[in-house]
């Protein structure tokens, strides 16, 4: 198990400088020189390019800007962002808003996508069944942004239940309506997924064993069928969270959320490479990590794996 | 000679005189229904049907079956596919699918139980009756382990702490006699091996000492050795625990090996029951003397195939000497062994030309996958078949018979030594050099039913490689492959038919027509039969045998059946762990079987004989010892 975890975590090495190297490939090549973008165009002193073009070694071939970078993120030192703040000090900001923007609609597709998708499953072809699938279907059809949109007119502007918009400090209460959003669309997927596994794993033999020793029909469907039906789910959520903590750009834009979508994509358009890379890196550690979560609960719910 | 072993073999079919009824030998444990006999029965069946409901329809798959069962009892309901013993002992105790509709009345002890409300029909579930599923592997939850899946059916039925629960489980395991019980405990399902696994179900079944067990085809899945044990020790448990037993199969071995009393089912209906000794030996209905005929029984002459005393071979090489039989007697039996090999040694000796497969010294290796190193599954083999040849390949699951079947063909790269196919050489053949060959060697595949694409008419099915292959086109090709659906005897009008449209023994026809569309000369069956029911089993080993003699192939057929190489093969190879353990005749194998795991693989070949298969039962007993000191 131990060695499980650790094989796991070095693979994080390869991952981390094959993207990042990817990425600020990727920013290097981008069109326009970053001291035009950093000036907005204007003129400025021969004598002040040079002195930038050498305090961000862009004299200096791709690889060796590369190994410039790398060797500051080690020692904590991601920079400046152009207008003159520490990039450290942006990502602190952005990132607890994105991860309180993760887990809120994570939670709401766990608890609804699984609760609904159970119940879908066991009483298929019935009423609520139908019903079900006829709304996920629906939910999944709509883009995201038409989504977002109605629920910040309906229930934010004219019924005004909840914030229309997200204050700077974006507080769980405030981030009601765009979890509920991102979480809709998932939680869509979960329920179906849930739906199909219960629906399988209900015909399975074990199923019947566990009725003829004597189960209740309850016993047999949350100890046996429920756990050997999460496990595709459980794949299907850890992906999510990793999606989920890139940041949503289309919903943190129409609520205005203060968080790494939202960064990322300003930094994007701005061509400040610095900034889009370090925000990368924490994905990519992010996301690896969110896959080590999956692979051990998958272990822990599947022991057929716990070894391989 | 040859009458007297005739008439020994043959006993079952038209040979009224029994070595044993006649020599009036005590057969132990062979009559403790009649302990039962005097009780009341435990369960007693009356007009149970059972319907499913398709399309709307009510769809019968058990009509009025009347039986009772007593304590200390075994009876054997017998059948093929579709025959309903399955649905109408899962209707026992409520256990078919919500489509299902059950009249007629089940009564437990004098109780009737049938249609009862959940809550009482959960306490009889897993306490009064017990069921043993047919493959442990998928009928056990896989993330559970062993012991915590007794002890939750231990603590369901009884006011115990969770260590006493604990307690009688490991009891239950030892019960059952498995190695190591504290480890099974703690093991998960895919941990243990399929007959442990099996061991594992049958404890969790006996934890609460069901007063009725039902045994749905207990030992299909597993190979002949374990299949062996099991029986064995259910046999024990019969004796120990005075439970009813519904043994539920389709193998009339282990129905011999087992039951008292046996019920034969076809279509829904049993169409005939009586006593084991009636069933076997005096079978009234012509379906249960058909089943019984279409068995293949290993040692049995066929036409080209002498019978053969495999239990007297066995106790010649044993040097063992049974209780159940007369010690004359047996001499007697081996001694006609004797001289029908020496017989048969005289005749092989005769040229056969060049060999169409050989191997020598081969090894083939399943390539690394990242971290799973290679793995060498088979080692040393040496093999040859000559023209007009028929190889039986027989060994275990894992024995390497399947790996050694793909080589053949090409399928699997060989690690080293020689492998030559129809005199060319490719051991170092790339892709592209066996196209050629793959025209030369046909294949015929375990199940019919994935083997064959689903989406093609079995016409293209069958000209396919015909056509793939440039011998025919358009009309010539549409003759070929009218001539190839008469030859395995498929009406014509099947060739726009698509699988799924046809049964299993009409399918393999089909996967066997294809194969032998291109006139090989070599022709590789990998378990063809296993799939089928054993009546169809039969008629397609016909088919197999008659075309093979028609057009003189060589054919390596794969098997983990002893009777059906006994009963096709010139040659038998018998395999172990990636090893050749043994190879020769069909005679030299099977009168003079020297290899202790040869001697240990006949021996546990179930006999549809009761009587036969209590002195082969003692025979195994005396092998294993002996293997054991």
């Amino acid at each position: 198990m131990l060695r499980f975890i650790l094989r796991r975590v070095l693979q994080v090495i390869p991952v981390f400088f094959g993207a990042t190297l990817l990425v600020y490939y990727l920013v290097f090549s981008m069109s326009g020189s970053p001291i035009d973008a950093l000036s907005g165009g204007k003129p400025i002193s021969p004598a002040v390019v040079a002195q930038l073009t050498s305090q961000y070694h862009l004299d200096q071939p791709f690889i060796v800007q590369y190994g410039i970078y790398i060797k500051n993120l080690f020692t904590f030192n991601l920079g400046t962002s152009f207008s003159g703040r520490p990039i450290a000090a942006i990502l602190a900001n952005a990132f607890p808003v994105t991860a309180r923007l993760a887990v809120f609609p994570l939670a709401i597709e766990a608890i609804f996508g699984v609760t609904f998708g159970v119940i879908a499953g066991l009483r298929k072809g019935k009423l609520f069944d139908g019903t079900v699938l006829i709304v996920s279907l629906v939910v999944i059809a709509v883009p995201t942004f038409v989504l977002g949109f109605l629920l910040q007119f309906v229930v934010g502007v004219k019924l005004g239940w909840a914030k229309p918009t997200v204050s700077s400090g974006a507080h769980w209460l405030d981030l009601t309506l765009p979890a509920v959003v991102l979480g809709l669309v998932s939680f869509a997927y979960v329920l179906r997924l849930t739906r199909t596994s219960i629906l399988e794993n209900m015909n399975a033999d074990y199923v019947r064993t566990a009725t003829a020793k004597g189960l209740s029909r309850r016993r047999v469907i949350v100890t046996h069928i429920l756990r050997n039906s999460m496990i595709p789910v459980v794949t299907f959520l850890g992906a999510d969270l990793g999606a989920l903590m890139g940041g949503a750009i289309v919903t943190e834009g129409i609520f205005n959320v203060p968080g790494v979508g939202n960064t990322l994509y300003k930094a994007v358009l701005a061509g400040e490479g610095p900034m889009v890379v370090s925000i990368v890196s924490v994905l990519v550690l992010v996301f690896v990590l969110a896959n080590l979560l999956v692979d051990l609960l998958y272990a822990w719910l599947d022991p057929r794996i716990r070894y391989a | 000679m040859t009458e007297d072993s005739n008439a020994v073999d043959g006993a079952g079919e038209d040979g009224p005189v029994n070595i044993d009824t006649a020599t009036g030998t005590p057969a132990e444990g062979n009559f403790p229904s009649r302990r039962g006999n005097r009780s009341a029965p435990v369960l007693q069946v009356r007009d149970l049907s059972v319907d499913f409901g398709v399309d709307k329809e009510w769809v019968p798959a058990a009509i009025g079956l009347n039986y009772e069962v007593r304590a200390g009892e075994v009876l054997a309901i017998v059948g093929e596919s579709g025959s309903g013993k399955s649905a109408s002992s899962m209707a026992i105790l409520g256990l078919l699918p919500s489509n299902s509709r059950v009249t007629g009345s089940v009564k437990l002890n004098g109780r009737e139980i049938l249609n009862l409300s959940g809550g009482k029909l959960r306490q009889i579930r897993g306490k009064d009756v017990a069921v043993i599923f047919q493959e442990p592997m998928t009928a056990l939850n896989p993330v559970y382990t062993v012991g915590f899946q007794i002890v939750e059916t231990l603590r369901l039925h009884n006011a115990i702490s969770p260590d006493e629960a604990r307690l009688r489980a490991l009891k239950m395991l030892e019960l059952v006699e498995l190695p190591d019980p504290e480890k099974a405990f703690k093991s998960y399902p895919h941990q243990l091996s399929g007959g442990q696994r099996q061991r594992a179900m049958i404890a969790q079944s006996l934890s609460c000492d069901p007063k009725l067990l039902i045994a749905d085809e207990p030992t299909t899945a597993l190979d002949v050795t374990v299949q062996a044990e099991i029986l064995d020790l259910m046999r024990n448990l019969r004796n120990k625990l005075d439970s009813a037993i519904v043994l539920i199969t389709h193998d009339m071995g282990v129905v011999a090996d087992l039951s008292d009393r046996i019920a034969v089912m076809r279509k829904g209906v049993i169409v005939e029951t009586g006593t084991a000794e009636e069933i076997f030996h005096n079978p009234q209905h012509e379906y249960t003397q058909a089943l019984l005929a279409a068995v293949p029984h290993l040692g049995e002459g066929t036409d080209g195939n002498e019978g053969v005393d495999v239990t007297a071979a066995l106790a010649a090489a044993a040097h063992a000497e049974l209780e159940s039989v007369d010690a004359e007697e047996l001499a007697r039996r081996e001694a006609s062994n004797k001289a029908a090999l020496v017989l048969t040694k005289a005749e092989s000796v005769q040229t056969l030309g060049q060999p169409v497969l050989e191997l020598i010294g081969v090894a083939i290796e399943y390539p690394k996958q990242g971290r799973v190193p290679a793995f060498r599954a088979v080692e040393g083999a040496d093999l040859s078949i000559y023209p007009g040849q028929v190889v039986g390949l027989v060994g275990e699951s894992g024995s390497g018979k399947t790996t050694v079947g793909r080589a053949a063909v090409g399928l699997l790269p060989v690690a080293a030594g020689t492998l030559q196919v129809v005199g060319t050489d490719i051991t170092h053949a790339r892709p592209k050099d066996l196209r050629n060959l793959r025209q030369k060697v046909g294949m015929v595949f375990q199940d019919p039913s994935s083997s064959l694409n689903p989406r093609l008419p079995i016409g293209e099915s069958i000209g396919e490689p015909m056509y793939l292959a440039k011998v025919a086109k358009g009309a010539a090709l549409q003759k070929r492959i009218e001539d190839l659906l008469d030859q395995v005897e498929l009406p014509r009008s099947y060739r726009n038919r698509y699988p799924h449209e046809l049964s299993g023994g009409q399918k393999q026809r089909v996967g066997i027509a294809r194969a032998l569309s291109l006139k090989p000369q070599l022709l590789v069956a990998d378990e063809p039969t296993s799939a089928l029911d054993v009546s169809v089993q039969a008629t397609v080993l016909d088919l197999l045998q008659g075309l093979q003699r028609e057009l003189k192939f060589a054919c390596l057929f794969v098997t983990h059946d002893l009777a059906v190489v006994d009963y096709l093969s010139d040659r038998i190879v018998v395999m172990q762990r990636g090893r050749i353990v043994e190879q020769g005749t069909r005679d030299e194998i099977l009168r003079n079987p020297q290899e202790a795991y040869t001697q240990r693989l006949l021996a546990a070949v179930p006999l549809p004989d009761p009587e036969k298969q209590r002195e082969r039962r003692e025979l195994r007993a005396q092998l294993l010892a002996v293997g054991e000191e």
